[in-house]
């Protein structure tokens, strides 16, 4: 049996699907970045695995891989830099506390 | 047959370390499984022949990313968090909400008849990644590098300490 382009796009669905699971259920909001990057690594997988099997001429699934690592870098810095200035004013990370703005 | 085996074990490395990640209770741990998720997906881009993001991926996720994770756990709730609840009362809810989504992306993606290539990826492709960024997607480039800076300017004013 040769490993298809949809063994690839199963196994980042449910690589997709924990990362969102980790989002809407933990109260540490590092935990919740650590489900972002889950999701953006399925979303990578997907890309890098049409790139073989659909469109091998072009490469630009790797190079949109490629941005999409970048900006998962710079969302991190951004995001651990709000947990820290979340904690910082508000002594939490835990965003089922963070209510200041709710009514 | 030796691909299909690769296959099965990267993903087994990665979909369990990734579940460990989700439900662990001590924080540094879901932080320190993130490290085999990330190898996992480094060796699912080299059996797709894609070596150049695969070392990317290492240098960035696995190095950098992950050891700004523990820096902010260390720096925020000084522990592993074990004595505090780490889920919401949403558990049951948010474990439907993944099931159904994994249930319907599986059966649209095993439904789909997705169109296959004749042609094959040539043999090394670091080359041709760099030279695609610099002719036809010189734009997508340039606008990273700028939303590159923003972020680590945005980083360094909202982390900083108000004086």
């Amino acid at each position: 049996m040769q490993v298809g382009l949809t063994h690839y796009l199963v196994v980042s669905a449910l690589l997709f699907c924990l990362g969102l699971y980790a989002m809407l259920s933990r109260r540490n909001a590092v935990a919740i970045l650590m489900g972002i990057e889950l999701m953006l690594n399925a979303s990578n997988i997907n890309l890098v695995a049409f790139n073989k099997y659909v469109a091998p001429a072009a490469l630009n699934g790797q190079v949109f891989a490629l941005v999409v690592i970048t900006l998962a870098a710079c969302e991190a810095g951004v995001g651990l830099a709000l947990v820290m200035a979340a904690y910082r004013n508000l002594e939490t990370v835990h965003v089922d506390e963070i209510n200041v703005m709710k009514w | 047959m030796g691909e299909l085996a690769a296959f099965i074990i990267l993903s087994a490395i990665t979909l369990v370390s990734a579940v460990v990640v989700v439900t662990s209770r001590n924080i540094v741990r879901s932080a320190l499984s993130l490290v085999p998720t990330f190898f996992g997906v480094t060796g699912l881009y080299i059996l797709l022949q894609a070596e150049f993001v695969a070392g990317i991926q290492v240098l960035i996720y696995a190095g950098a990313i992950t050891v700004l994770i523990l820096f902010v756990i260390m720096l925020t709730e000084g522990g592993t968090g074990l004595r505090v609840r780490q889920t919401n009362e949403q558990v049951p809810l948010s474990i439907l909400a993944a099931a159904v989504v994994a249930v319907l992306l599986i059966g649209v993606l095993a439904q789909t008849p997705w169109p296959r290539a004749t042609e094959s990826l040539p043999q090394y492709t670091a080359s041709g990644i760099g030279e695609a960024l610099l002719t036809n997607l010189v734009l997508v480039f340039e606008v990273t590098s700028l939303v590159l800076l923003v972020a680590l300017m945005g980083a360094i004013i909202v982390a900083r300490r108000e004086r």
